[in-house]
């Protein structure tokens, strides 16, 4: 990979820092009329999500990481890694826990994922914001109450569970906010 | 993106316009002369830490100024007394939120001035401008003192380097002890003198001398230089200039070895600017102060480009 220099970090630039993949968000300039010039960053890491601040003497540069964002479709998993495919060539990749993490309780076979490869292997998966899936368990829905404010735990076919009104009821399929984890509504039924 | 659009407000170019004005006549009504040296020059300034645009002129290259010192010193040691310019100046690779690589310098010399002097005057301009109405002067020792608990005079550069960590500063691998200076400056102590209005900070290390001469100050050697800070922002800085031809002659070409050691290209010390000297520079005391940053914090403004005609991403 090239190296960059300071004043080529702009933001959505990938780096690597300390032998880490980090995505950088911010780039500020400081220097004294007379004296040395600074860039001061703030960078993400990508394998952890953390945000932290670095200073840099302008002139340093990192050498960039080899990061690719992409769309995969999930097929399925063995327990040990689940397993994505690219719908336009059919390549096949494997994501460990630590890739899936958080998108684990949104995993559905054939839906889109957003997969950031570092160096051809996935390191992060990103759900999509919106997603449809099928309540497996929860208590009778009660006929006709469509108030708002009450509400029940639902368990999701992924095994989410997921807070929803209290008129939802077991085989219904409903409509999720992945990055709040909350319910938007029911599903149109297809 | 670029836009045909100005960066700045038209309202805030009419307070530019009127600014660049109240400045002349401020100079005007004190006896001041206005030069306009050239910006395009044969020679330019050894400064390790300015780069320059060198613009090629056939079978050789002249640089865009960094700012009009030079040649006013030539002035000054041919007889023109007290002088100022209002001008363009040019600074290759800073660009920010706070600085544009092209931007307008106010610079002006008192004959016969020490640089307490010229900070009396500058604080007397500012203080029009800007919603202060006194001002304090901090030693930079004493200011390190407050804020860091270190006199940076005695301070090695691993001292300076634990105690930027100790501040919460993540510094991407070491520097030399004068950048440490610097790096603590802008990141610990310029943020934490925002409400502190108008600050001079004089008594500079003697390595941060530059064309300042270095003064005895209760028995150790400082720099007679001044800068000025407002709400953090760094605004001016000023010489008790030095006078003598060898000693600048030795700066220039320690400034050159730094540049030889760091891979910069090096920069011919100006012949006409040290034939000045020769001829005789008289005591004077000079102050660069950065107009558009003056600008923006009279309209309260914090990026550059918001005061601009057109900002270096449109011009």
């Amino acid at each position: 990979m090239p190296n960059f220099s300071t004043n080529e970090f702009k933001p959505g630039l990938k780096v690597m820092l300390d032998n880490e993949p980090c995505s950088i968000l911010e780039n500020e300039y400081v220097k004294p009329g007379k004296g040395q010039a600074f860039n001061r960053v703030k960078l993400r890491n990508l394998r952890s999500g953390r945000v932290l601040d670095k200073t840099f003497k302008s002139g340093d540069s990192l050498e960039g990481a080899d990061v690719l964002d992409i769309d995969l479709e999930y097929s399925y998993t063995d327990g040990e890694f689940w397993y994505f495919m690219d719908p336009n060539t059919f390549e096949q990749h494997s994501a460990d826990q630590a890739a899936i993490s958080d998108a684990q309780k949104w995993l559905k076979e054939q839906e889109r994922y957003e997969v950031t490869l570092f160096n051809g292997a996935p390191l992060v998966v990103a759900p999509p914001n919106f997603i449809e899936l099928e309540i497996t368990e929860t208590d009778p829905g009660l006929k006709g109450d469509t108030a708002q404010g009450g509400s029940k735990p639902a368990t999701l076919t992924t095994g989410a569970v997921v807070r929803v009104p209290l008129f939802l009821s077991e085989g219904e399929i409903i409509r999720i906010d992945t990055r709040s984890g909350e319910y938007v509504s029911r599903a149109s039924k297809s | 993106m670029p836009t045909w659009e100005p960066s700045a407000q038209i309202a805030d170019l009419r307070s530019r316009g009127s600014l660049l004005s109240e400045i002349r006549g401020f100079f005007e009504t004190r006896g001041v002369l206005e030069v306009d040296t050239p910006i395009l020059a044969s020679h330019a300034i050894t400064d390790p830490n300015i780069e320059l645009f060198a613009v090629p002129t056939g079978d050789s290259e002249r640089f865009l100024q960094s700012s009009p010192e030079y040649a006013m010193k030539r002035l000054l040691a041919s007889g023109s007394g007290d002088i100022y310019q209002l001008g363009k100046v040019f600074r290759y690779g800073e660009h920010g939120k706070k600085h544009n690589p092209e931007f307008v310098m106010l610079e002006w010399y008192r004959v016969g001035w020490t640089h307490y002097q010229l900070i009396r005057e500058v604080a007397e301009l500012l203080i029009i401008h800007l919603p202060v109405s006194s001002w304090q002067v901090w030693p930079l020792p004493a200011l390190f003192e407050h804020f860091l608990g270190l006199d940076p005079r005695e301070a090695s550069a691993e001292q300076l380097h634990d105690a930027s960590i100790t501040a919460g500063i993540n510094l991407n691998g070491t520097l030399e002890k004068l950048d440490y200076i610097d790096l603590l400056m802008t990141h610990i102590i310029e943020p934490q003198i925002t409400d502190w209005g108008l600050v001079f900070v004089t008594d500079f290390l003697a390595e941060q001398s530059a064309l300042s001469r270095v003064i005895d100050r209760t028995g150790k050697p400082v720099a007679a230089r001044f800068e000025a800070y407002f709400q953090g922002v760094e605004l001016a800085n000023g010489y008790w200039e030095e006078c003598c031809p060898v000693t600048l002659s030795e700066r220039f070409n320690e400034d050159n070895k730094k540049r030889l050691a760091r891979g910069q290209v090096l920069r011919v010390p100006d012949p006409q600017l040290l034939h000045a000297l020769e001829s005789g520079l008289p005591d004077c005391a000079g102050v660069a102060l950065g107009f558009d940053r003056l600008l923006m914090l009279t309209l309260g403004r914090d990026r550059m480009s918001q005061v601009l005609p057109f900002d270096w991403m449109n011009a």
